[in-house]
């Protein structure tokens, strides 16, 4: 007889119990995932159904129209992409340099754990507000009055332009990329930097060459995440007054512009049917083309994490 | 210095003494509300090695620490007293830590090569300095210095993480050497190491002091014993006493160290 014996009395059988709960639980988890992946798997098969019979070469090429079938996704198309890619120009440098100086060169005392609050709060403030802040800072600038009034070439205010539409997204992504892009940051190994100040780096050249090379990967999440989310807000571009009916692409960044949720949204709210196809096939555009930028982003990723050496 | 070389070239029945590279007056450094190193007073004399040894959270590392303002990232360490490199004061006056940094180089516990080639590893940290010479031969002699030249000569663009945990070392070592420092800091270096990596270290460590003064922190008795001109013993953030490595294990002058030698504490 074992000698604790006497105090695993009855392992056998509590064993069985404590299987079937492992069991139990690992069939809850399995249906929690489900919940997530069966809505939307039934949300892209009834999206594909309806959409993908209107979903031509014409739908990419015409501008929207009164009727269903010549209307296209053309403006909105474009005006998505010249927006997003602006963003990112305006969004990632500043974020990236923000989440540097509070992860890197920052006190951890009192400026900074108030800028670390604002920023904590800025993520869960309504997109909707970011466009009222939109309307007035970047597109009537507090109402300057002349309306061609220009500063170093750029025209003042901005207008309901692809311009001002960029700034308001990218305030609205930036407190997530810069919270993304600190949690990258921190999880450099500390022996990384010291090795690098050890030898008389300064912390630029430890940020530059060791600490931020680390944490691209991790950045580069940030940026989808943040890219992703710009990509399908349509309220504040409401807000700031992105047009629903332009029959044209933008040519330059002070162009007026539409984004491709404004444009659906004005689709499915028409009350012919045909309306809610196009609206659906706008939807697999817009799906396609989020998938193609992440897609991107982790192919750069997957190039940053190999061009380390391991 | 001219009359400096006069004096030390007129014989005398004593050898003077080396010349401090570093000197530590009245050292005092606190973490917040404790006192890590209390009132050290320590000469570290060129081209010899000086060992730290002493219990665990003794304060020696923190000590070593301080010689290159290493402290400054650790928040709320207050550094009180004067660290005297080449008689200037590292803490107060106008040099810059960072080259203060290029002056004293450190090898850490862990080896902590950059995720970069073997090349870029000893290359790196010149480079950023502004380094101007012939970047071949600055590898090859550091690697050759630090006795990794042959093992490594044929894979210099090979990750510095395939090379097995001493080499890594010894290639930290090689990397800080590249610098040229005047002084180099270790902080038990042999401690993540296995018995055959400690001795090529300790070796490589007996031969750098003909170019360079050493100053080592090691809870390793004998490896104090073997490498070290100098020993230094702390107890309790205090320097109970300093002296030549022979004379401090075989007379100690304190009862702290003799019990701490012979294995009553620590």
């Amino acid at each position: 007889m074992r000698r604790d014996e006497y105090h695993f009395e009855g392992f056998a059988s509590r064993l069985v119990r404590r299987r079937a709960k492992d069991r139990l639980f690992k069939w809850a988890a399995l249906l929690a995932t489900s919940v997530g992946f069966v809505a939307l798997a039934v949300l892209l098969v009834g999206v594909l159904r309806a959409g993908l019979p209107w979903l031509t070469a014409d739908f990419l090429d015409n501008f929207p129209s009164r009727t269903p079938a010549k209307a296209g996704f053309k403006a909105a198309f474009w005006g998505s992409l010249w927006v997003v890619g602006l963003t990112t120009l305006i969004c990632v440098p500043i974020g990236v340099a923000g989440a540097v100086y509070l992860e890197e060169y920052s006190g951890k005392k009192g400026f900074h754990k108030l800028l670390e609050l604002l920023i904590a709060n800025l993520a869960g403030v309504p997109s909707i507000l970011y466009g009222m802040l939109g309307l007035i800072v970047f597109v009537r600038m507090f109402n300057i009055p002349a309306e061609d009034a220009s500063f170093l070439g750029v025209q003042l205010p901005f207008g309901r332009s692809v311009l001002a539409g960029a700034c308001t997204l990218s305030l609205l992504v930036l407190p997530v990329l810069i919270m993304v892009t600190r949690e990258a940051l921190r999880a450099v190994p500390e022996s990384l930097r010291l090795a690098a100040f050890g030898l008389g780096a300064t912390r630029w050249q430890c940020v530059r060459h060791h600490v931020l090379p680390a944490a691209s990967p991790g950045i580069l999440t940030g940026v989808v995440l943040a890219l992703s989310r710009a990509l399908g807000e349509t309220a504040p571009l409401v807000v700031m007054g992105a047009l629903t009916y332009v029959a044209f692409t933008p040519e330059s960044v002070f162009d007026p512009f539409t984004a491709m949720p404004i444009q659906i949204f004005n689709w499915a709210s028409r009350p012919q049917a045909d309306f809610q196809s196009v609206a659906a096939a706008g939807i697999i555009v817009l799906l396609a083309v989020l998938l193609g930028m992440n897609a991107l982003v982790i192919l750069l990723r997957n190039r940053a994490e190999k061009s380390r050496i391991r | 210095m001219s009359t400096l070389t006069k004096a030390r070239s007129i014989p005398t029945k004593v050898p003077s003494p080396p010349r401090a590279v570093l000197e530590v007056r009245g050292l005092d450094v606190h973490y917040g509300e404790t006192t890590a190193v209390r009132d050290v007073t320590l000469e570290v004399p060129e081209n010899q090695v000086l060992a730290i040894i002493g219990p665990s959270g003794c304060g020696k590392s923190t000590l070593l620490r301080c010689f290159n303002r290493m402290n400054d990232f650790v928040p709320g360490c207050r550094v009180e007293g004067e660290v005297l490199l080449d008689g200037v004061d590292i803490h107060r006056s106008s040099l810059d830590a960072v080259e203060l940094r290029q002056r004293v180089g450190m090898v850490f516990q862990r080896p902590n090569p950059f995720p970069k080639s073997i090349r870029a590893n000893i290359t790196w940290a010149p480079r950023m300095a502004g380094f101007r010479g012939d970047l071949h031969e600055l590898v090859e002699r550091t690697l050759r210095e630090a006795a990794l030249w042959d093992e490594v000569r044929d894979k210099l663009n090979e990750s510095a993480l395939s090379l097995s945990g001493g080499q890594q070392q010894r290639l930290c070592i090689a990397r800080s050497l590249a610098m040229s420092p005047e002084v180099l800091l270790m902080d038990e270096p042999c401690s993540a190491l296995d018995p055959i990596a400690t001795g090529r270290i300790e070796e490589l460590i007996r031969e750098l002091r003909e170019h360079y003064t050493v100053a080592i922190v090691t809870h390793n008795l004998q490896q104090a014993g073997r490498i070290a001109d100098r020993t230094a013993f702390m107890y309790q953030g205090v320097l109970v006493e300093v002296g030549e490595t022979a004379d401090l294990f075989t007379h100690p002058r304190e009862k702290k160290t003799e019990d701490y030698i012979t294995g009553r504490f620590g």
